[in-house]
C-alpha cells in the first residue's frame, strides 16, 4: 500500500500540522518506509484474538464525580499565550 | 575531602546522615561540576543552583533535628518530563518552551517528600520520541564516554539522554528518567549506568507529560543496582490523580540487592539473536549467562516466538496515542502559538507546523494515519491484537522461569548523526526493550562490559509483572559478577 503526497496533505491536516507542498513527496517516502516495515504485523495469525488496550490487570479506577480542586484561575490561566479578566484571550479569526 | 561527587547515592545518604559532610557540601560540588561539563555536554537545559542551595540547607536542618527522609539531602537531577512546581518543563519541545507548571508531578513530590535536593531539569529527546537525544528543540546531549577508535562525539542514547550522561559524568547522584520503549534502560547501557523501568502502574504519571499513556513509565537512571532500589522505591507510589496507578503497597527492594540468585530459572530467549547483531553483544551475553550459571542459576532456554513483531507494534502503538495525547498542543491555553493565523484551523496548523520538531511530526503523522478511516482496523486494532500475543509469550514463559536475561541494546554508543538518516535504523536501536512495555514487565539494564573499543554495553534483566525484586536480585549478581566498567575519563 504506497502512501504519496495527496495522502500525506489529508492525514497532515487530520494531524493538524501545517505541512508546505515541498515536504509532502519526502514525508511520503519516509512514511512508505515505516509503514512497509510495519506491513510484516500482516504475518501474524490474530485469529481470535482479544485487541490488549491496557496492560494493568484492574479495571478502570473511577471516582465520585464531585469538585476535588479548584478556584485556580490564576494557575490554570498562567501559561496561557494571552489571557485577560480571567479568561483565555484567543485571536479573532471570524471574518 | 575525597570528591563527594563520585559517591554512590547510598553511600552519599549514609554520609549526609552519619554527618560526614553536609548536604550544602555535596550540592555545591554538584553546582560546581555541571557548571563546568554543561557547557560541553549539554545534560542540563535548565539549572537550579539557587534552589538547590535551599533545598540542601534544609535537609542539613532535617539531619540535625533527627527527621532526615530516605534520601535526604542528596542532589538529584530530574528529566525535563516531570512537572515541576514554579520551573520550566518543556520535554525538550519549542512546543513546550517558557512552560512553568504550576503543579509537582507525583514522582516528583515523592522525591522532595524524601528529602531529595533537585538541580535542574535535564534534557531529552522531544516529547520523549527518539533514542540518541537528537530531537531535542535543545540540540544533542553528549556521551561522556569516547571510543578509543576516534574522538567523535557519542550519542548518550534516548530519549532519557541527559538523565544518563548526567549520571555518568558525575552531574547528579542519580536522576528521573521515563522509559516507553526503552528510553531508560538504552541510555543506561549507552554510559555505563543503571536503569529501571518498573511494572506499568508502579510510578504515577501524573505530572509526567504524556507521550504513549499505555507504554510511559517513570524509573531511575543511577550508577549502582543499590540506588535504582533506593531510588525507585521513593518514586513509586499509589496515586489517585492516576487512574491507572496501581492501589498496592511498594516493597522495600533494597532488601533484594545481594541477595543469593541460587536456585533461580533464568530464561534465555533464543529469539532475541538478531540479524546483523555484533558479534560482542553475543558474547556478552554468553558471559551473562554463565556468570549466572556459576552464581548457582538454572539457565532455561526459552522461545517468545512474537518478538520480532514488537518494534512494529510499538511504532503503531505509540505514535496513534501521541497523537491523541499531543492533540491538547493547539496554541490556545498553552504552548507555542502561531502569529498572524488566517482561520481557527490555520492557527492550529501552523503553532503545530512551528512547535514540533520533525520527528515528533513525523510520529504524529502516523498515528493520525493508522487511526484515520479505512485504516483503523488494518493497523491500529491489529496491532493491539499483536500486543497481546507478544504479552501472552511473557505468560506462558513464567511457569518455567523467574526473569530472563537478554542485551540491553544491540550495539554500543553510535556517533552522533550516525543514525539519524533512516527513521526505521534508529527505530531498531530499542529492539531488546520495548517488549517489556508492551507487556508492562519490569527491565533492568546493567553495565556488564565494554566494547573492543572500551565502550560500555549492558544486559538487561525482565522479571514478572510487579516481581521487581526478583529484577533487583538478579541485576545486583550481574553487576557483581561484571565487576563494573569503570567511569569515562573526564575529556569535558
Amino acid at each position: 500500500m504506497a502512501i504519496d503526497a495527496e495522502t500525506v496533505r489529508k492525514v497532515a491536516h487530520l494531524a493538524r500540522i501545517k505541512t508546505p507542498d515541498d515536504r509532502l513527496e519526502p514525508l511520503a517516502g519516509e512514511l512508505n518506509g515505516i509503514m512497509a516495515w510495519i506491513d510484516q504485523l500482516g504475518e501474524v495469525d490474530v485469529n481470535g484474538v482479544e485487541p490488549m488496550t491496557s496492560n494493568v490487570a484492574q479495571p478502570l479506577r473511577l471516582r465520585e464525580d464531585v469538585v476535588t480542586d479548584g478556584a485556580k484561575v490564576e494557575a490554570v490561566l498562567s501559561n496561557a499565550p494571552k489571557s485577560a479578566d480571567g479568561f483565555y484571550v484567543v485571536p479573532k479569526v471570524v471574518e | 575531602m575525597s570528591d563527594l561527587t563520585k559517591l554512590t547515592l547510598k553511600a552519599a545518604v549514609d554520609g549526609l546522615k552519619a554527618k560526614d559532610f553536609s548536604s550544602e557540601e555535596i550540592t555545591r560540588a554538584f553546582v560546581a561540576n555541571i557548571e563546568a561539563a554543561n557547557p560541553t555536554l549539554n545534560a542540563y537545559v535548565v539549572t537550579t543552583p539557587e534552589k538547590a542551595i535551599e533545598m540542601a540547607k534544609a535537609s542539613d536542618a532535617r539531619i540535625a533535628a533527627g527527621t532526615a527522609g530516605a534520601l535526604e539531602g542528596a542532589p538529584l537531577g530530574i528529566k525535563d518530563l516531570f512537572c515541576t512546581d514554579g520551573i520550566q518543563t518543556t520535554a525538550g519541545s519549542n512546543m513546550l518552551r517558557g512552560f512553568i507548571p504550576p503543579y509537582e508531578s507525583t514522582v516528583t513530590a515523592n522525591l522532595w517528600r524524601d528529602g531529595a535536593v533537585m538541580l535542574g531539569k535535564l534534557n531529552m529527546d522531544e516529547f520523549a520520541m527518539g533514542s540518541a537525544n537528537e530531537t531535542s528543540a535543545f540540540g544533542p546531549v553528549k556521551n561522556p564516554w569516547k571510543s578509543k577508535a576516534s574522538n567523535a562525539d557519542l550519542t548518550p542514547g534516548g530519549s532519557s539522554g541527559g538523565s544518563a550522561s548526567a549520571v555518568a559524568a558525575d552531574l547528579c547522584l542519580a536522576a528521573t528518567a521515563s522509559d516507553t520503549g526503552g528510553s531508560i534502560r538504552q541510555p543506561a547501557a549507552f554510559t555505563g549506568t543503571v536503569g529501571i523501568k518498573p511494572t506499568y502502574g508502579r510510578a504515577s504519571r501524573y505530572g509526567m507529560v504524556a507521550f504513549a499513556s499505555s507504554l510511559d513509565q517513570a524509573g531511575p537512571i543511577t550508577k549502582t543496582v543499590e540506588d535504582a532500589a533506593l531510588m525507585l522505591q521513593s518514586m513509586c507510589s499509589f496515586d489517585a490523580k492516576d487512574s491507572t496507578s496501581l492501589d498496592i503497597p511498594t516493597p522495600d527492594w533494597s532488601a533484594s540487592v545481594g541477595k543469593s540468585v541460587k536456585g533461580l530459572r533464568i530464561g534465555v530467549p533464543h529469539e532475541y539473536v538478531v540479524d546483523g547483531m555484533p558479534a560482542e553483544i553475543q558474547a556478552l551475553w554468553d558471559q551473562g549467562v554463565a556468570w549466572l550459571k556459576d552464581a548457582g542459576c538454572e539457565i532455561v532456554p526459552i522461545s517468545l516466538p512474537h518478538t520480532k513483531y514488537a518494534l512494529p507494534t510499538y511504532y503503531i502503538v505509540a505514535p496513534a496515542e501521541a497523537s491523541s495525547n499531543l492533540a491538547r498542543y493547539d496554541g490556545m491555553r498553552f504552548g507555542h502559538r502561531a502569529e498572524n493565523a488566517k482561520s481557527l484551523t490555520d492557527l492550529y496548523e501552523t503553532s503545530r507546523a512551528e512547535g514540533f520538531g520533525q520527528e515528533v511530526q513525523r510520529r504524529l503523522t502516523i498515528g493520525a494515519y493508522v487511526l484515520s478511516a479505512g485504516f483503523y482496523d488494518a493497523y491500529y486494532v491489529k496491532a493491539l491484537k499483536v500486543r497481546r500475543r507478544i504479552a501472552e509469550d511473557f505468560d506462558n514463559v513464567w511457569d518455567q522461569v523467574d526473569a530472563i536475561l537478554t542485551p540491553s541494546t544491540p550495539s554500543a554508543a553510535f556517533a552522533l548523526g550516525d543514525k539519524q538518516i533512516d527513521p526505521v535504523t534508529m527505530y531498531l536501536n530499542d529492539v531488546f526493550t520495548v517488549t517489556a512495555n508492551l507487556a508492562g514487565l519490569p527491565g533492568i539494564s546493567v553495565p556488564a562490559g565494554v566494547d573492543s573499543n572500551g565502550l560500555p554495553l549492558g544486559l538487561q534483566v525482565i522479571g514478572k509483572a510487579l516481581d521487581e525484586a526478583t529484577v533487583f536480585q538478579v541485576g545486583a549478581a550481574l553487576e557483581k559478577a561484571a565487576g563494573g566498567v569503570g567511569k569515562p575519563e573526564r575529556w569535558w
